[in-house]
């Protein structure tokens, strides 16, 4: 049984304005990180590889989509927004665990060949990220539920839904 | 000015190709992965191996660990941001960027010797 499901209908909900600011986002950060390795050199430029602009679009948008989702159902929905966010900071977290493992393992890979570097990075990134969601998930788990002879442990208020 | 335009096509098609397959998985935390994903990365260390050779991709990438560590803690900041402070994702977002640049640049200033 896999925990991951995949669900087009955010797909729907988005609005053709939306993947547009995500194109001129993306490719903008991408020309500022060339214009500050040309500016500053190769090794400041390097460090803008994991800036996070396109998480806050990203942020900003799930926080929409779940207060548009709220409001069409006659609630308020901004607390149901932010957590949504925050949720998906919480994955960005683990996944820059998996941007760091890209970068270690292109770093010693890519002067033997810049190929494999590039395969071996990714599935680098891949692997620590998956592995990093998959054991916060399990922790989670085990803090919310107890053995049958301690009781049962409900969710926290103020934590995170999942 | 075309290395320019060029730079701006692929990286906005490999930010917008992992923008959406977040969109569209679940549950949102492990959506979260991909907006922490190396598109940036990976569309400015091809073109960086293109235009300058291995070593200039090298030095890159091994400044690029600094940015990651300090995405780790921005990831935090911004989680804090929104369920402590309540703040909206936008500004929480933006402020929290100030976090992100002081640790890139702490941590740069500290392996400064290796530039």
């Amino acid at each position: 049984m896999t925990p991951v499901r995949v669900s087009l209908s955010p797909l729907r909900e988005s609005r053709w304005t939306e993947y547009l600011i995500r194109f001129v986002l993306g490719g903008g950060v991408t020309v500022l990180t060339g214009l500050i390795s040309s500016t500053c050199g190769a090794y400041v430029g390097g460090a803008f590889l994991a800036l996070p602009a396109i998480f806050c679009a990203s942020a900003t948008l799930i926080e929409k989509h779940e207060i548009r989702r709220k409001r069409n159902a006659g609630f308020d929905g901004t607390w149901r927004g932010q957590q949504a966010a925050a949720l998906d900071a919480v994955g960005a977290a683990l996944g820059a665990v998996g941007m760091l493992a890209f970068a270690i393992v292109f770093s010693l890979t890519v002067d033997r060949s810049v190929a494999a570097a590039f395969i071996a990075a990714s599935l680098a990134w891949l692997i620590s990220s998956v592995a990093a969601w998959y054991v916060c998930r399990e922790m989670r788990s085990a803090r919310r539920t107890r053995t049958p002879r301690d009781g049962v442990i409900g969710r926290k208020a103020g934590r995170l839904p999942h | 000015m075309t290395e320019y335009f060029i730079r701006f096509l692929v990286g906005g098609a490999v930010v917008s190709a992992f923008a959406m397959l977040g969109d569209i998985l679940r549950p949102k935390s492990f959506a979260g992965l991909f907006g922490a994903a190396p598109s940036v990365a990976l569309a400015t260390l091809g073109i960086a191996v293109y235009q300058h050779g291995a070593d200039y991709a090298g030095l890159q990438s091994r400044a690029m660990m600094a940015g990651a560590v300090a995405l780790a803690v921005y990831s935090f900041v911004v989680c804090q941001l929104l369920i402590r402070v309540r703040l909206r994702a936008a500004p929480a977002t933006l402020l929290a960027l100030i976090v992100w640049l002081a640790i890139v640049f702490g941590l740069l200033g500290v392996a400064g010797g290796q530039a």
